[in-house]
């Protein structure tokens, strides 16, 4: 494609340029020093019909793909909101369309294009099995037409914003498996459901304001027909869900990075130091520009990845290398940006200590920047297994 | 009925307006262009009159340069049901547009035409009236109220004095103010549906109007600079100055 990163798909980004003027930095700020949920925002976004980009026309959505769901949440990341509260129903839905049956389909889809269902939640992490998620020790057990579900799980976000859960549990033991991967299963959870019968959920407060909590689960019954896919399969459809989820969060740093470009390129022009602006200085135009460089660089890794998910072949390099790439380049921007901003860096009124710490995060989670570097080693270059 | 609503692609009212150089206009390169507030306004209403049952569709219309098809777009994921663009350089005056306007109502046969009051680029604040005048239909111009029964408007006028309430027959132009309604932003359904929406390309000369400008502007220049204020200690300081420097008093 010829046409830049940030002039694609140029009549979805102007319709949520729109969008976002009608939150500003104040409604976004607020909500960040609350650490409360921002509401409005996602209700407005659901109404508008941007969170079901891509559930098929037949059920109600828009019928998009990977590319322009990326768009979106780097539109909402690069207008100084956090798609971080949203995005967990983007990349769920992956799951659901590529494996959920068609009776799931045609019960879940449509209300959830409307808004009245939100899936905004996938439990996979537990406080002992973090990337070696084979090791999952949350157990389904097969109880007629029931599933018993017992165990832990960390760091689930939105389960209080979302009506619907996917969880990954071990149907059958480990010892019992050939692979070290199968014996896992996919279920969608009605958390309003669940909440009454064997499922705890306790909020974690953390550094973001981001929404994320432990949960437990003490003999909670699931419906057999909530599995997703077949039993013992569920770690191949966990993975196109947390490859869409990397290339999303490579989309959403995209959005960080061009933020804190656009923000430190108008201070550097205006602020005036010894009688001229302090971006006629090489020492601080060149670590914008660079800064910028790599923001191009990785957005063309992360439309490399959206291209492959949509025309569905293989990304799960790409989308690694991606959000590698991505998370690194935001945070480069995010810190050219306060150290050049001086103490305005940290004044509340500027949004940058927010977007700052907000944008941290992606060095860490959905995956850390280690376990991608592990990841491409053996898995793209063919070098020995380093864990 | 159908309703004509003509829309203008302007600078973006968030944008800072440069003067070009030469003092020939407004530079217009590389900078955000928009859809006319005050014409969203006119839409989001069209809109809602169909939504209550008044009309059948709604044609929006944009006259100038091809970029203009973009606020068609724009008029279309609102709710229009399609677009008529004009191919015309890009500073066709208030009497040419409403001229072209004409035509397109023979075309069309609207029972009412929906439109800005002014477009924030040059405010000439003329073309509904000029399009009623030559049309000689009823106008209603600078509205925030509207009610719609048995073919006539009922509308509140915004006017020096208040609000004025007046009652026009249709067909008939209206032109609306700020405070009519609040615009709808386009969802993304919506967004979709309008890229299939018909857009249809006519020329000046289909419509039997010379496009080239009557008026000449001579100059385009910046407002001059603020000048900084000084701070006064004293109520008859003040009095001092307002007489002997300002010569008010």
């Amino acid at each position: 494609m010829a046409l830049r990163g940030d002039e694609r798909h140029a009549e979805l980004r102007a319709a949520l340029r729109e969008f976002c003027a009608r939150f500003p930095a104040e409604y976004h700020r607020r909500h960040g020093a609350a650490g409360s949920y921002p509401v409005e925002f996602v209700d407005a976004l659901t109404r508008a019909g941007w969170l079901a980009a891509m559930i098929p026309e037949a059920y109600g959505g828009s019928g998009l793909g990977l590319t322009e769901a990326s768009v979106i949440m780097e539109e909402i990341n690069r207008a100084g909101a956090n798609a971080g509260h949203c995005h967990g129903q983007m990349y769920n839905m992956c799951t659901l369309l590529r494996h959920g049956s068609k009776a799931q389909k045609d019960t879940y889809l449509p209300r959830i294009a409307t808004g009245e269902l939100r899936l905004q939640s996938m439990a996979v992490t537990e406080p002992s099995t973090g990337s070696d998620t084979t090791r999952t020790r949350t157990t389904a057990v097969r109880r007629g037409d029931r599933y018993l579900v017992n165990g832990q799980k960390v760091w689930i976000s939105r389960v209080q914003h979302s009506d619907l859960m996917i969880l990954l549990a071990r149907t059958t033991p480990l010892a019992e498996v050939r692979r070290k991967s199968e014996g896992l299963s996919l279920f969608l959870v009605d958390l309003e459901a669940a909440l009454a019968k064997g499922l705890t959920v306790r909020p974690i407060a953390n550094m973001v304001g981001h929404e994320t909590s432990e949960l437990f689960f003490d003999d909670l019954e699931i419906p057999a027909e909530n599995l997703i896919g077949e039993e013992g399969r569920g770690f191949r459809c966990l993975l196109d869900g947390l490859n869409a989820e990397r290339t999303l969060i490579a989309a959403e740093c995209i959005g960080d990075g061009r933020w804190f470009i656009d923000k430190v390129k108008a201070y550097a022009k205006e602020r005036m130091v010894f009688d001229r602006p302090i971006g006629g200085n090489q020492g601080v135009q060149f670590p914008i520009a660079r800064a910028h460089v790599n923001v191009e660089a990785a957005d063309l890794m992360r439309f490399q990845a959206c291209a492959r998910f949509d025309a569905g072949l293989d990304c799960a390099a790409e989308a690694n290398m991606a959000k590698l790439l991505a998370a690194d380049a935001s945070w480069e921007a995010a810190n050219v940006c306060l150290q050049l901003h001086g103490g305005f860096g940290f004044a509340v009124d500027f949004d940058i200590e927010r977007k700052f710490r907000e944008t941290r995060l992606y060095q860490v989670a959905p995956v850390s920047t280690n376990l991608i570097l592990a990841y491409v080693a053996e898995h793209v270059l063919g070098l020995p297994r380093s864990y | 009925m159908r309703i004509l609503v003509p829309v203008k692609r302007v600078v973006d009212y968030n944008v800072k307006i440069r003067v070009k150089a030469d003092g020939s206009g407004v530079d217009t390169a590389n900078v955000k262009m928009s859809m006319n507030p005050f014409d969203e306004i006119a839409c989001e209403q069209a809109i809602r009159l169909k939504e209550a049952g008044h009309a059948e569709e709604i044609v929006a219309v944009s006259i100038g340069e091809a970029k203009c098809q973009e606020t068609l777009r724009t008029a279309l994921a609102m709710g229009a049901d399609r677009g008529i663009h004009v191919e015309a350089p890009a500073d066709v005056q208030p009497l040419a547009v409403a001229k072209m306007l004409r035509a397109i109502v023979g075309r069309e046969q609207p029972g009412l035409v929906v439109m800005g009051k002014q477009a924030i680029d040059d405010d000439s604040n003329q073309t509904g009236q000029m399009l009623a005048a030559l049309l000689g239909w009823a106008q209603a111009t600078f509205i925030s109220k509207l009610e719609l029964a048995d073919g006539r408007a009922v509308v509140a006028r915004e006017v020096d004095e208040g609000l004025e309430r007046i009652e026009v027959t249709l067909p008939a132009v209206l032109t609306v103010d700020l405070r009519l309604n609040e615009p709808r932003y386009a969802s993304l359904p919506n967004i979709m549906k309008a890229k299939k929406k018909p857009i249809d390309v006519l020329t000046p000369g289909d419509l039997g109007v010379d496009p080239a400008p009557r008026l000449l502007y001579l100059k385009v220049e910046e407002p001059p600079r603020r000048q900084a204020g000084v701070k006064l200690g004293s109520v008859d300081e003040l009095v001092t100055k307002l007489k002997q420097d300002a010569g008010v008093i």
